[in-house]
């Protein structure tokens, strides 16, 4: 049984995702608890998976017992085995805290839908995550893009169908580019195994074809992660979806994105050809930064909430993409770090924004005077989350700010360190709006006392657990930080 | 020298942040919660003067909390240095507390349960400053005290307030990230420690010139010592009730400010390599300006609280100055003179509030013929101002004339001219309050009969007003503890 987790992990998930419709029949709390079950499981697997890996090395799984490269291969190292607990863990609480959100926010009969949908959606990201064939992370990532598209579109805004309908045209495009981009190294190299492609392709890095599938690789991923200038379709996307769409998006499918941008930089393309082939680690770089400095200083002119904390994602985006440009030991620690930490506090704040919608029905950051009186324990999350944000020491944001830091002063590059305090302090600026009208702004109008009107404890507990983990692994950082390091020392090896 | 392990310095740090929960759940019985104020109070400093002997006998007591990541440790380390800060700020909350308590419930303020958690928060944030071992864990309160403050300035909630609050906190906040973090960052890339050291941890680590920037970085990150420019959110800050603006404003946050410089002066870059970059010199001078030009800005503020601010920023700049000048005379008058004027202007600020709260009164100008209503609080504020002048019997004499020393042994005249200058600008703005409230006629219309503010403030001030005194006939204490840290840097 243990030995068939590395493909149970997503099959778990597929399975939840068919019966789902079907416990439905009965009520809407079946196919709640059958879709946390399913990410519950899924969960335990991936943590199994991970220990197993930190313990004993490597995994390899054939699907089917055909050997690779003819037959697919799923393999488990250090950085996808961590990203793997990452994304399960995310969607089994995110999973715990759709119930109440979605029965205020969707309609009663697109609810079981939804459930199916969703669990399409992460087996999509945990499939993304787990395969080491390239084909399989193409087919993977079209059933993430195509369950997200309806995730979004389900929303009850009339706007939500225009933000899925602009992200279903570039998540399109960037499918389609990946897809080039495999096709063309299949061509050359007759093989889609990652393993394989890395043994064969250092021969061919000067190859036009090559390089061109490389391109079409880093434009369609860097589109699927939103990296500025494809930032286009995320704002919408996220602002007008329901907030558990929002908050599973933010939280995860960005981050599988990157460490797909990864996989293909580091482990099918080697880092030296970056280095000396193709200098796009010169193009990320300038991205990243613009993408840093842009996606806060957007994130200050919105008066959405959920607006806000989009801008702030394509900011966030661009740390990960800074660490994995600079191409240096620190720097891929650090890039691994925020995918952690911006799972764990942009999905906090998500919620956070979730359970207001729960209760007040209102995004607008000028409607939440007094909010901190009647949520406190919701609004102590916000704190955290933005605190965390900031970058405040002894929370995890502070965390990937020190090795991105050390890592841009070890590549000689001081000036990026400039960079990041100027975007820590841009983000003071933007969550310290919220939190003062949170805390400390009087109503105009003397309201009658409400009391607390927290919300439901269903609710509640997710938030606090992410909000808490920014805090746990800012005080205890030591054992992400042993599985980054180890996810780097093999990336960067040679 | 013998160092021992002990999780003091920790129960120092924790005892009010427990008291935070205990205030926090008790917030329905008023006389409750001040009470764990209190009792935090007073086993904090019970913590704190148990440590003392063994420190007084050249021990030094270790303690490393945990660790966050590689490198990056919370750990504690009291040496005599850490006990100027522990001492001052562990000693005045108690007398805080209870002048909190007349000050809050005569203004019938809002919002006191939540005054008095981040109260104690502040507190251990202080204790977390004076007693770190590391950068690291300096940083890290730091923060917190500028985080947990600005409910503290914002308290009233008025426009004024959250105007004044926000420049607080964009100040501290901005200029620590923005200057201290990178100095930090600079300083683990090249040295790879953050650990503080005896003669420091950057000598022959860096060239020249990246040193000089992470000087220059660090004195712009410590906002909270109110070297100027970068002093305007210590007026900004007096929109708080005041016995925040007498703990905090006068003690742990501007405090906590030299004393962060004191340590980077001492620990990170050490003695010998400031002099030898000739960084110190420019440090006294900025220091020299700061303190001319505040103490002219003081002498056009009509409003008491503004006025003590000011004079806050120039005389915390004397303690830069001091520690500036690198000679040993000057650092005994630099460590003395954060107990000296912790005392000094804590009194002051308390006389501030309480004739807000007697009198209803906060201009200068409103203060004729006050020391007839309120002969001894005003009694208490001549001998804050003495202390400021730095006229004995008062201690503010002492770290002037160490100050003056340590200028002589660093071939500095230009820096006791600079004294002298002061000194006249301190008497022309608290003398002539003094002149006013006792030889100027009450007002017509109002009474000269007496009427002071209520006892739990009166006592207070007046408490902190002997104390001023008392550390002017018996020094010893100060005086031994600073040797202590002369010797130990090898002056």
């Amino acid at each position: 049984m243990i030995a068939h987790f590395p493909i149970l992990v997503i099959v778990v998930l597929l399975v939840a995702a068919a019966i789902v419709p079907l416990v439905g029949r009965i009520n809407r709390t079946a196919s709640w608890l059958t879709a946390c079950a399913g990410c519950l499981a899924s969960f335990l697997m991936a943590v199994s998976i991970l220990s197993t890996v930190l313990d004993s090395g490597r995994i390899s799984y054939w699907l089917g017992n055909w050997a690779p490269p003819f037959g697919i291969e799923y393999a488990y190292d250090p950085l996808n085995a961590f990203v793997l607990v990452l994304v399960s863990f995310v969607a089994f609480m995110v999973a715990v805290y759709a119930r109440d959100s979605l029965e205020k926010e969707l309609d009663p009969h697109r609810i079981t839908p939804f459930y199916a949908v969703y669990m399409l959606f992460v087996a999509g990201l945990m499939g993304m995550v787990a395969t080491a064939d390239l084909f399989n992370l193409y087919v993977f990532l079209e059933i993430t893009s195509i369950a997200g598209y309806v995730l979004i579109a389900v929303g009850r805004k009339r706007e939500s169908l225009m933000a899925s309908f602009t992200y279903l045209v570039m998540g399109t495009i960037a499918a389609t580019f990946v897809l080039l981009g495999i096709g063309y190294l299949y061509m050359v190299t007759g093989t889609l195994n990652m393993a394989d492609l890395a043994r064969l392709l250092p021969d061919l890095y000067h190859s036009k074809v090559v390089l061109t599938a490389f391109a079409f690789f880093t434009v369609g991923l860097t589109i699927k992660i939103a990296l500025f200038p494809l930032h286009n379709w995320l704002p919408n996307a996220y602002a007008f979806a329901p907030s558990v769409t929002s908050t599973i998006m933010a939280a995860t499918a960005t981050k599988v994105g990157a460490y797909a941008l990864i996989r293909v930089m580091f482990t099918v393309f080697q880092p030296e050809f970056e280095i000396t082939v193709v200098h796009v680690t010169q193009v990320l770089l300038f991205l990243a930064t613009i993408a840093i400095l842009a996606g806060s200083i957007l994130a200050v002119a919105q008066t959405d909430i959920k607006k806000m904390l989009a801008y702030s994602s394509i900011g966030q985006i661009g740390y990960i993409v800074l660490g994995v440009a600079l191409m240096n030991h620190l720097g891929m620690i650090g890039s691994i770090m925020h995918i952690l930490n911006h799972a764990l506090m942009k999905g906090g704040l998500f919620l956070v924004v979730g359970a207001i919608v729960y209760r007040h029905g209102f995004t607008h950051i000028q409607d939440f005077v007094g909010l901190g009186r009647k949520m406190p324990f919701t609004m102590a999350a916000f704190t955290i989350g933005a605190l965390s944000m900031i970058g405040v020491p002894l929370t995890v944001g502070f965390v990937s700010k020190w090795y991105l830091a050390l890592a841009s002063l070890d590549a000689g590059m001081w000036y990026f360190v400039p960079v990041l305090l100027i975007s820590s302090l841009i983000t003071a600026v933007y969550f310290w709006r919220v939190i003062d009208n949170i805390y400390f702004k009087k109503t105009e109008k003397e309201e009658p006392a409400t009391g607390i009107q927290e919300a439901p404890i269903g609710m509640l507990v997710p938030t606090f657990v992410l909000a808490l983990l920014c805090i746990v692994f800012g005080i205890f950082a030591s054992f992400p930080i042993s599985v980054a390091e180890q996810a780097a020392t093999l990336l960067l090896m040679r | 020298m013998e160092i021992i392990q002990s999780a003091a310095p920790l129960y120092a740090v924790l005892v009010s942040l427990l008291a935070v929960v205990l205030i926090g759940v008790s917030g329905r019985n008023p006389n409750l919660r001040e009470s764990w104020t209190i009792i935090a109070a007073l086993i904090k400093f019970s913590i704190v003067v148990s440590m003392l002997p063994k420190i007084l006998d050249g021990t030094i007591i270790e303690y490393t909390a945990f660790s966050v990541m590689p490198g990056l440790d919370i750990a504690f380390r009291v040496d005599p240095l850490a006990m100027f800060f522990a001492l001052t700020a562990s000693l005045l909350w108690i007398v805080t507390a209870f002048y909190c308590i007349g000050y809050m419930r005569a203004g019938k303020e809002k919002n006191q349960t939540r005054f008095y958690m981040c109260f104690a928060v502040a507190l251990s944030a202080a204790m977390g400053i004076a007693f770190s071992a590391n950068l690291f864990t300096l940083f890290v309160f730091y923060e917190m005290l500028s985080l947990c403050t600005y409910p503290l300035v914002a308290h009233k909630q008025t426009p004024e307030a959250i105007k004044g609050a926000r420049r607080y906190l964009f100040y501290l906040l901005g200029t620590s990230i923005a200057f201290q973090l990178a100095a930090i960052f600079l300083t683990y890339h090249f040295a790879g420690t953050l650990e503080f050291a005896v003669g420091g941890i950057l000598a022959g680590t860096a060239p020249n010139g990246v040193i000089t920037l992470i000087f220059v970085l660090f004195i712009a990150g410590i906002a909270k010592a109110g070297i100027m420019p970068l002093h305007i959110w210590l007026p900004s800050a007096m929109v708080a009730p005041t016995p925040v603006s007498a703990l905090l404003h006068a003690v742990a946050v501007v405090k906590a400010g030299v004393y962060t410089v004191i340590k980077v002066v001492l620990f990170v870059f050490g003695v010998d390599l400031l002099k030898e970059l000739g960084l110190g010199v420019v440090l006294a001078y900025v220091a020299a300006f700061t303190i001319i030009v505040a103490s002219i800005v003081a002498l056009r503020q009509d409003n008491l609280k503004m006025r003590l601010a000011y004079s806050t920023v120039s005389q915390l700049s004397y303690i830069v100055m001091a520690v500036a000048l690198l000679t040993p005379s000057a650092v005994i008058s630099s460590l003395m003179g954060v107990m000296i004027h912790a005392f000094g202007k804590i009194t002051l600020f308390f006389v501030a509030g309480a004739i807000y709260i007697a009198a209803h009164k906060t201009k200068v100008s409103e203060l004729d013929g006050i020391g007839k209503q309120m002969p001894f609080t005003m009694v208490a504020f001549t001998i804050g101002a003495l202390s400021m002048i730095g006229v004995p019997p008062a201690a503010g004499f002492i770290s002037k004339w160490y100050l003056a020393m340590g200028a002589i042994e660093a071939n500095q005249l230009a820096i006791i001219v600079v004294l002298m200058l002061s000194t006249l600008l301190n008497a022309c703005y608290f003398l002539p309050i003094v002149y006013q409230a006792f030889f100027k006629p009450v007002p017509l219309g109002e009474s000269d009969k007496m009427h002071e503010a209520p006892a739990f403030m009166v006592v207070p001030l007046c408490l902190t007003a002997i104390g001023t005194l008392v550390l002017f006939l018996w020094p010893e204490l100060l005086f031994n503890l600073a040797r202590l840290v002369v010797a130990s840097i090898g002056l």
